[in-house]
């Protein structure tokens, strides 16, 4: 691990930066964890492939969401890191 | 033996040494298959399946002997993100998830994919608010965080509490699943199938401890995803044409709502939110959607609080594979997840298709074989004296027409799972499959919850609290022996009582939730928050929780004295549950986590805030690089 350490100010930018991708990811991962499913009703009545989309949004859709938000949050994080220089690899 | 499994060319070699190990598995099956074909007996082909499972769980378990403490700990921190994504796949997916899931969907429709959203939505959580933290913290368990974090000895003896008696009640229930399985395949008693499948869980772990753990959970995982999704792929196959089930189960959903209508059939699988309360009408209710949105909130906060989780993310080697692997880990969870509805579809079409207004004289071969005594996961109880034949047929009186009607078929929710391959008929190598992975699936939990706990005893309790100059020795020989007693009590308390699986669990969810959720994410994102509150957080959180659930489940009637018309009294398992604000307590979490909160953010309001040298620790833990600051006048580390 490098040793690099950032300052004061630095600390509060990069902090900053991560804390808004934290709460951008907690409010789509809190949409598709339980707002979307509210409505399951209503979406019953829309099919796709067979499937009644209320359904399908909680044994599918929103899976594939919490799967890609954990990817996103890898990937733009990283940037983050690598942009204050502190990427520990 | 001379051979060990030495870290470096080990680590270098993963992607060839599990390609073979795959390869091999794949052959083994076939072979048995060969075999089954030959005329060897089912018997004889369910005991390869599980003594050879077993077997090389212990090769790699005796290989990865260790005698260092990191790699007793935390895997020596070598296990890349990969590797570690599947390891957590396996740590994660029990024997409720892999046998029980698909069940609780067949019968509950709609309403059962809260555990579907509930157990992979959590992660999420672990990667945004606390996977590289405390990767970056670099202790060895997640009481140290607690310990470190509020200043000593009550927060990490409270963590300690909380850790141990959930992942006590989470690992009872993974026992009862090895029983369940050893028991059915190996013909044993319940209580001696329990201790037979002690042995596959304690020779992986008691050697080497989370080294050994990871390197048998990469395995596990492999063998239990096979083991999933071949018989439902080929059910597709059979009832769609196309091996996809993931995306051909739609069409089965579809004639599913066409034999609702056509059987009369009240409860649909598709409506939204039921009541759980008794005698309520099967539809969309107020009721149905709290619980509904409860029970998801406490498997997501409770799987960011589990401590046998949060430790797999330890063993990486970086920040930024601790990040990584969590997408991978959630990514080998979705796998099973998003194929789990699919079973429950395709077997409900089966019975409502094949089934249900047959004559009893032409019921296919599977419904004989799983609902005979001894397995007796099946009931087709048109007969008068049905019982005789389907145990579980008992207390259900048919009307001896000769004509299967809906209301005379039972089935158990382990039996969605197990007999699909019957179901699909193929043949009994598959069945064999299956069961490994059932074992795999329990095994590999298990032995993750056994090495939370005995390393919180071992190195949260007796290395930091009692004697913290013990040398590695005498912490390793504590930490085995330690294991084994516990293990040997979780065995004892599962061969004993027995009991719902998926109860068990949920509750071991709330409580590390109300426990230990805002314990964590404070400590990590409000760095001015005092030991104080987060003393409260931990006692408020977790006291509340247990005096809930105790209070629900075991004392209904006196909670309904206590509260009054809020409480519904509800006769279930045996006593007489209490429902307070029409809430099932599967999800008693929901009244601890908000309790942590405002306990823990009251607390720190009124109390003195953290020392400038705390909020410099934290600081040093949210970015990947540099060195950890130390906390003078906190514990000696």
């Amino acid at each position: 691990m490098a040793d690099k350490s950032l300052s004061a100010e630095q600390m509060r930018a990069y902090w900053d930066r991560t804390s808004k991708l934290m709460y951008g990811i907690l409010f789509i991962w809190f949409i598709f964890s339980f707002v979307v499913h509210i409505f399951a009703a209503p979406l019953n009545n829309i099919r796709i492939f067979g499937f009644p989309l209320g359904f399908y949004m909680a044994a599918q859709g929103s899976l594939i969401v919490f799967v890609f938000l954990c990817w996103w949050n890898a990937r733009a994080q990283n940037k983050i890191d690598e942009e204050f220089g502190v990427q520990d690899e | 033996m001379a051979y060990r499994i030495g870290q470096s060319s080990f680590v270098q070699n993963l992607g060839k040494i599990y390609a073979i190990y795959t390869g091999t598995f794949a052959a083994f099956v076939v072979f048995l298959g060969v075999l089954e074909y030959f005329g060897v007996p089912n018997r004889f082909l369910g005991y390869m399946f599980i003594f050879l499972t077993i077997g090389v769980y212990a090769l790699i378990g005796v290989l990865s002997r260790t005698a260092e403490v990191a790699e007793y700990y935390v895997a020596g921190r070598v296990v890349p993100a990969f590797y570690n994504g599947m390891a957590t796949g396996a740590d994660w997916m029990s024997a409720a998830s892999f046998i029980g899931m698909a069940g609780s969907l067949y019968f509950g429709g709609y309403d059962g994919l809260a555990f579907v959203l509930g157990w992979t939505g959590g992660y999420v959580l672990v990667a945004i608010l606390m996977a590289p933290y405390l990767r970056k913290f670099g202790q060895f368990t997640v009481p140290d965080f607690f310990g470190a974090r509020y200043g000593g000895h009550l927060a990490r003896s409270l963590a300690v509490v909380v850790l141990i008696l959930a992942s006590f009640t989470y690992v009872v229930a993974q026992i009862v699943g090895v029983g369940i399985i050893t028991g059915r395949f190996l013909g044993l008693g319940f209580q001696t199938a329990c201790f037979v499948g002690l042995i596959g869980i304690l020779v992986c772990s008691l050697l080497g401890g989370m080294k050994a753990v990871t390197w048998t959970q990469v395995a596990q995982y492999i063998i239990l995803i096979i083991a999933y999704l071949i018989p439902v792929i080929v059910l597709s196959v059979q009832l769609t044409g196309v091996p996809i089930p993931e995306l051909m189960y739609g069409q089965a959903l579809q004639k599913i709502v066409e034999y609702e209508k056509t059987l009369g059939i009240a409860r649909s699988h598709i409506t939204p939110f039921i009541s759980v309360l008794p005698g309520a009408k099967p539809e969309t209710s107020l009721n149905g959607a709290i619980n509904f949105f409860a029970l998801i909130l406490c498997l997501m906060v409770g799987t960011a609080s589990l401590p046998h989780v949060l430790m797999r993310y330890f063993t990486t080697p970086s920040v930024k594979q601790a990040r990584d692997s969590v997408w991978w880990s959630l990514f080998f969870i979705f796998l099973l997840y998003f194929t789990a509805p699919a079973y429950a579809a395709f077997a409900k079409l089966e019975v409502y298709q094949n089934l249900i207004n047959s004559p009893m004289a032409s019921l296919p071969a599977w419904v004989n074989s799983w609902g005979a005594p001894g397995l007796a996961l099946v009931g087709a109880c048109d007969a008068k004296n049905a019982a005789d034949i389907f145990p579980l047929c008992k207390g259900v009186t048919g009307n001896a027409d000769g004509i299967l009607q809906f209301a005379e078929f039972r089935i158990h929710t382990d039996a969605i799972v197990l007999a699909t391959p019957e179901i699909a008929g193929l043949p009994y190598v598959i069945s064999g499959l299956v069961a490994a992975g059932g074992l795999a699936a329990a095994l590999s939990t298990a032995d993750g919850l056994l090495l939370a706990i005995a390393n919180a005893l071992s190195h949260d309790v007796y290395y930091k609290m009692i004697d913290p100059k013990a040398d590695t020795k005498r912490r390793l020989i504590i930490s085995r022996v330690l294991l084994l007693i516990v293990a040997i009590i979780a065995a004892y308390v599962a061969g004993t009582l027995g009991a719902d699986i998926l109860f068990l669990v949920s509750w071991a969810f709330s409580m590390a939730a109300s426990g230990l959720f805002a314990g964590l994410v404070l400590g990590i994102w409000w760095k001015r928050c005092g030991n104080a509150a987060g003393v409260a957080g931990i006692a408020v959180g977790f006291g509340l929780c247990m005096f809930f659930l105790i209070m629900t489940e075991f004392y209904g009637p006196a909670l309904k004295g206590l509260l009054g018309d809020a409480v519904t009294i509800v006769k279930i398992r045996g006593r007489d549950v209490a429902y307070p604000w029409g809430i099932n307590n599967i999800s008693v979490g929901i009244f601890g986590i908000p309790a942590a909160f405002i306990a823990q953010w009251i607390v720190g309001k009124m109390t003195q805030e953290s020392s400038k040298e705390m909020q410099d620790f934290i600081d040093s833990i949210r970015v990947p690089t540099g060195a950890v600051k130390p906390i003078a006048g906190a514990e000696a580390h």
